[in-house]
């Protein structure tokens, strides 16, 4: 098992209070999963992608614990997590086409980068040409300037750039939303590739295309409103999900070979709750077709089936 | 390459030309009459000897041919490097009383500018990271940029001039020197440049101070920064790349000080009486001499393009994205 989280919460402050964006979610992470983080805005999927790397300043660690490969992940803790960053838990951020400096040639800002992790950029030189090669680049974008780059380009160097220490958890914060169809099903496929050369061992993608992610993950988990709603198998997220929610958000994807001309696409009717001081028990009782008394209590997140986890009193 | 500086020559023979001609016409068209003023001066009760006089001066400064012809003679022998005869100090040239008064404006807003967009920059950037030093800094810049400079002039020359007495409030050098390499006329020459230097100092401070504050605060939380943070980079490489990105608008703004290095000092000069191109405009005004006026605002013309000129080259050698747009290779 690579990742384990467990109840980890983390705030927003607010001069209003606390957000409360990620609210207590627990799962684990298997050695080479390719595991989907899906969920509307603000449903805490992105949160919990940073949480994992680096809290930004709004953010405030409540409680919760990670472990990765055995070994505690001190996410409160700035300064110790640069033991891990990059080398133990990389990312490939949302923004790849800006997150390289514009006034420094990538091969210089890359070698300025290792180095300064102490890491000797002339050691992992051949490693980062071939990576470079293998998702079918030239060499010599190192001695250019980002801005020279077209934007699939800039992401595939920043996808090399941040597994290039082969990390053990590799957090992709919706890597593909700035792309056209075709460059996003290309990227997609190098994630595949990266894990199956082992340049990563597991890996969360967190994304709002569910059917995007589908291609490639082992697991879709789905959150809503901070906490988690279900973590299944992709195929069974797709074709078997137990949570209304999910069931819900399934239902609203646009079907192959369906003309919607006569049908139209149906949405998910109201909003998702404020989580500045969210309603007691299970979160998406407002909206729920099913909702009933028990569901003011919290559902736990329990095991249903083999792998196959769901926050809903009526999932059994 | 060629072709991106062949453009901004261009546009630059161009800005150069009209700046020239609008010059030109500026002192023509404005009321009153310097030969009269002349001759007034020289009071003459006999009408004939004022025509012959006023004849002679018109021949002189070329006032008596028709003004397309005294424009194409302008141009003629602005590049022969002849600006005209002065009225104002007649017969002196132009370009001798301009040379004579060029070192004193440059002695003083070069130091003056380039030492604050130093110092200014390296404050704002410390104050980007610290709160103390913002809480200090900022507002005393703010106080600093807001305040008029040659009202902060007037009060230093007042404080530390008049009332003080540490430092001569007037002149370039004390007005029982001639000006020779010594060591005393050159220490007048600094007691009596400081005040000055130091009003057009303070000034410019503040306002580098807080732009390049702002400008580091922006690019540490740029999306590069972030990206570094996230791979755990230390935080001196992270402020590096920062303060480097951050100079690229700062420069900009050197470069338009510079241009203005001249103009800017006008009422500076006015205050503390400092012989430097400004008090050459004022003067030139009020003894409407046209010629001098023009050959400094010429003088000034030339200056900002140049800087700018300079600027440009500097920029594409500091930042690859203009080199990039130069060859038009940016996809």
């Amino acid at each position: 098992m690579s990742l384990k989280v467990s109840d980890l919460r983390v705030y927003y402050r607010t001069l209003r209070g606390d957000v409360r964006a990620l609210d207590g979610p627990a799962f684990t992470l298997a050695d080479g999963e390719i595991m989907g983080l899906a969920g509307e805005s603000g449903s805490g999927k992105s949160t919990l992608g940073k949480s994992l790397i680096r809290l930004d300043g709004r953010m405030k660690y409540v409680g919760g614990a990670v472990e990765l490969d055995g070994d505690e992940v001190p996410v409160w803790d700035d300064r110790k997590m640069n033991d891990f960053r990059y080398k133990r838990i990389s990312l490939i951020p949302q923004y790849a086409m800006s997150a390289m400096n514009p006034t420094r040639k990538i091969g210089r800002m890359t070698a300025e980068l290792l180095e300064s992790r102490g890491v000797r950029f002339r050691e992992v030189r051949e490693e980062l040409n071939r990576r470079i090669e293998l998702v079918g680049l030239d060499v010599d974008v190192l001695d250019r300037y980002p801005i020279e780059l077209s934007g699939g380009m800039k992401q595939r160097v920043v996808m090399v750039l941040s597994t290039l220490l082969n990390p053990s958890l590799l957090i992709a914060d919706e890597v593909t939303s700035a792309l056209d169809v075709s460059t996003q099903r290309a990227v997609a496929e190098t994630l595949v590739e990266f894990r199956d050369r082992r340049f990563v061992k597991s890996m969360i993608v967190v994304t709002h295309d569910i059917s995007l992610v589908y291609q490639i993950a082992d697991s879709i988990m789905v959150m809503y409103a901070g906490r988690l709603a279900e973590k299944a198998p992709a195929r069974t997220i797709i074709e078997a999900p137990r949570h209304p929610y999910t069931k819900m958000l399934i239902s609203a994807l646009p079907e192959v070979g369906v003309k919607y001309a006569e049908k139209r696409l149906t949405g998910i009717p109201g909003s998702p709750p404020g989580l500045l001081d969210p309603p007691k028990g299970c979160r998406f009782r407002a909206r729920c077709p099913l909702a009933s008394e028990e569901c003011e209590e919290q559902p736990p997140f329990v095991e249903v089936e083999r792998d196959h986890y769901v926050a809903c009193w009526k999932a059994e | 390459m060629r072709k991106y500086f062949g453009r901004k020559i261009f546009v630059y023979a161009l800005t150069f030309f009209a700046a020239v001609t609008i010059n030109w016409m500026i002192p023509r068209f404005m009321p009153g009459d310097p030969v009269q003023s002349r001759l007034a001066r020289a009071s003459l009760s006999n009408p004939e000897a004022s025509q012959a006089m006023r004849d002679y001066y018109n021949s002189v400064f070329g006032l008596d041919m028709p003004v397309w012809q005294q424009y194409l003679n302008f141009w003629g022998s602005l590049f022969k490097g002849d600006l005209g005869v002065s009225i104002w100090l007649f017969p002196t040239p132009v370009t001798e009383v301009i040379m004579d008064a060029v070192p004193y404006s440059l002695g003083l807003l070069l130091p003056a500018i380039l030492l604050s967009w130093v110092i200014g920059n390296k404050f704002g950037a410390y104050a980007a990271r610290s709160k103390w030093l913002d809480n200090t800094v900022l507002p005393v810049g703010y106080v600093l940029t807001a305040t008029p400079y040659m009202w902060l002039a007037l009060l230093l020359a007042w404080s530390l001039g008049i009332v003080g007495g540490f430092f001569p409030s007037s002149g370039a050098y004390s007005f029982a020197l001639r000006p020779e390499f010594s060591w005393v006329f050159v220490s007048s020459l600094l007691e009596h440049w400081f005040l000055p230097f130091l009003s057009l100092f303070l000034v410019s401070l503040g306002g580098w101070a807080i732009g390049m504050r702002n400008m580091i605060i922006y690019e540490l939380e740029s999306e590069y920064a972030n990206y570094l943070q996230a791979l755990g980079a230390p935080r001196r490489l992270i402020r590096r790349y920062a303060f480097r990105n951050a100079m690229l608008p700062q420069l900009t703004g050197l470069a338009v000080q510079l241009g203005t290095v001249v103009a800017g000092a006008l009422l500076t000069e006015i205050v503390f009486s400092y012989p430097g191109l400004g008090f050459l405009i004022l003067q030139a005004i009020q003894n409407q001499d046209f010629f001098l006026l023009q050959g400094v605002f010429l003088f000034i013309v030339a200056g900002v393009l140049i800087a700018n000129f300079i600027i440009d080259i500097v920029y594409v050698l500091v930042d690859p994205r203009t080199r990039i747009q130069m060859q038009g290779g940016a996809k």
